[in-house]
């Protein structure tokens, strides 16, 4: 067994939860791609984060916000589709983190995650973030979906749609940055993705999507990490992030076949 | 008399400008207390824009104003709910806390047939009705109705302006609505402004059938200056 699984087993937990209910609001705005690719930017400032020495998350935090503002600006100011401005970006932040960071033992483990050395401050930090991240997206929750419905509505009821996007933006950043240390940069955007994909096969009101994406965001980095665990007797043992994402398929594969089988009118 | 009283609403000189295009020019109407105004023109005239603008939600030079203490309800065209795994009583709960069936029976819906179900999932006019419970559930005096029935059958398009009608009526509401259907303009409301990008015709309702006037107000634009 592998020493501090139970903290990686936390981190990846909350991660899977936050994940997965952050997740289920940008699956709805149709910016799955956004979340997935996002996560990616997070590398040049994990690469700065080893160079200079100082912590790589708060190195891929930085990236990641100011990269979020940056795509949201751009994207106001041109009228581009996130999609289109997060594809440049995205793309650009990947060649330059590969780039800087010359140890490929230390690159691989930036793209896709390690369950080694996750410490007791790393769980607590995981899971405290997770908390903040969930408990304010719960609050903003229902004002993000309005104003999806109707921007006209959300405004005329008061809400001011750009600062509640911003902040769920800081959000989204704040729960990719704490998972890329278990699943990588290049595939911690599943978790935002799959979960929430899979819960709305399943899923007539948002109260039931939203619990249900989060719990099988949980479920696939348990599942996922347990795994990493049981087999790091291996001489080559896998990266726990390409396990998790095929926990998560797994599930996907399940609720369409339950809808399939149902013919669910959702 | 030109009192607040008489008048809900008094709008001056409005012009709303987008980059590279006018959509309104120096729009000056204003509308009676308790009177129903259907806001006419072609495609393109700047109809929503001037309910955008009536709400606050874009910029735009000149002045409205409203009277005193004016509540608005506003229900949008389009929703963009069919991907979005909502349900009736959650959409409603964005804004009635309690009292969700009496909502939905003033506007002639049963709650156990709706509640549950996908916002996305219902007819046309189930989900005009939703929106127009939506928008009088907190009692406006000014009711603001872009398009009341888009996407809505005949028969439940006739039945929906009766109960806009009764409402009017019940709460002593004012209307104004955004419509193409000229049977419904002279049948459901009293005056008529007639917008391509400026004010092409303002007056009563039921000179719509007038075939001269149809064409002032369908085809190339002659700006009037209302009284």
């Amino acid at each position: 067994m592998v020493e501090g699984l139970e903290f990686s087993l936390l981190v990846g937990i909350s991660v899977g939860l936050s994940a997965g209910y952050l997740g289920s609001i940008m699956v709805l705005e149709k910016m799955a791609l956004v979340g997935d690719a996002l996560s990616h930017v997070a590398l040049p400032g994990l690469a700065l984060g080893i160079l200079f020495n100082f912590p790589p998350l708060l190195g891929g935090f930085a990236f990641l916000f100011a990269s979020s503002i940056i795509i949201w600006e751009v994207g106001k100011a041109t009228r581009l589709s996130f999609e289109t401005i997060v594809g440049a970006v995205f793309t650009l932040s990947l060649a330059i983190g590969v780039l800087m960071i010359e140890d490929l033992e230390v690159l691989g483990e930036a793209l896709f995650g390690s369950i080694a050395n996750v410490t007791l401050a790393d769980a607590v930090t995981g899971v405290v973030i997770a908390i903040a991240a969930v408990y304010l997206t719960r609050i903003i929750y229902n004002k993000v979906v309005l104003s999806m419905i109707s921007e006209e509505l959300a405004i005329s009821e008061g809400v001011n749609v750009g600062r509640v996007n911003l902040l769920f933006l800081l959000l989204i950043s704040l729960v990719v940055a704490i998972g890329i240390k278990i699943t990588g940069t290049l595939l911690v955007g599943f978790l935002v993705v799959v979960p929430a994909a899979a819960a709305k096969n399943l899923s007539a009101n948002l109260r039931r999507y939203s619990i249900l994406s989060s719990l099988f965001g949980a479920v696939s980095a348990l599942v996922g990490i347990l795994a990493t665990g049981l087999v790091s007797y291996l001489e080559h043992p896998p990266p726990p992030g390409p396990l998790v994402v095929v926990a998560g398929v797994v599930l996907f594969a399940v609720t369409v076949v339950i809808r399939w089988k149902k013919r669910l009118s959702v | 008399m030109d009192s607040l009283n008489e008048y809900i609403l008094q709008v001056s000189n409005l012009t709303i400008e987008l980059p590279n295009q006018t959509v309104l020019d120096d729009v000056s109407f204003k509308l009676k207390t308790g009177t129903t105004l259907a806001i006419v023109g072609p495609n393109g005239a700047g109809k929503t824009m001037l309910f955008r603008a009536l709400l606050s939600l874009i910029p735009f030079k000149g002045k409205i104003a409203w009277a005193p203490n004016v509540k608005i309800g506003y229900v949008p065209q389009y929703l963009s709910a069919s991907d979005i795994p909502i349900s009736v009583e959650e959409f409603l709960a964005f804004k009635i806390g309690s009292d969700m069936e009496g909502a939905l029976s003033s506007v002639g819906l049963k709650s156990q047939e709706v509640l549950h179900k996908r916002l996305g999932a219902l007819s046309g006019g189930q989900l005009r009705r939703v929106l127009i419970a939506w928008a009088t559930i907190d009692k406006p005096n000014v009711l603001l109705f872009d398009e009341p029935t888009t996407g809505v059958d005949l028969d439940s398009e006739e039945a929906i302006y009766k109960m806009l009608n009764e409402l009017e009526e019940r709460y002593k509401i004012t209307m104004m609505l955004i419509s193409h259907d000229l049977h419904i303009i002279r049948d459901y409301s009293d005056y008529m402004l007639a917008l391509n990008k400026c004010v092409t015709f303002f007056g009563e309702s039921k000179r719509i059938m007038d075939l001269e006037l149809q064409q002032m107000i369908y085809g190339e634009p002659v700006c009037t200056v209302p009284e």
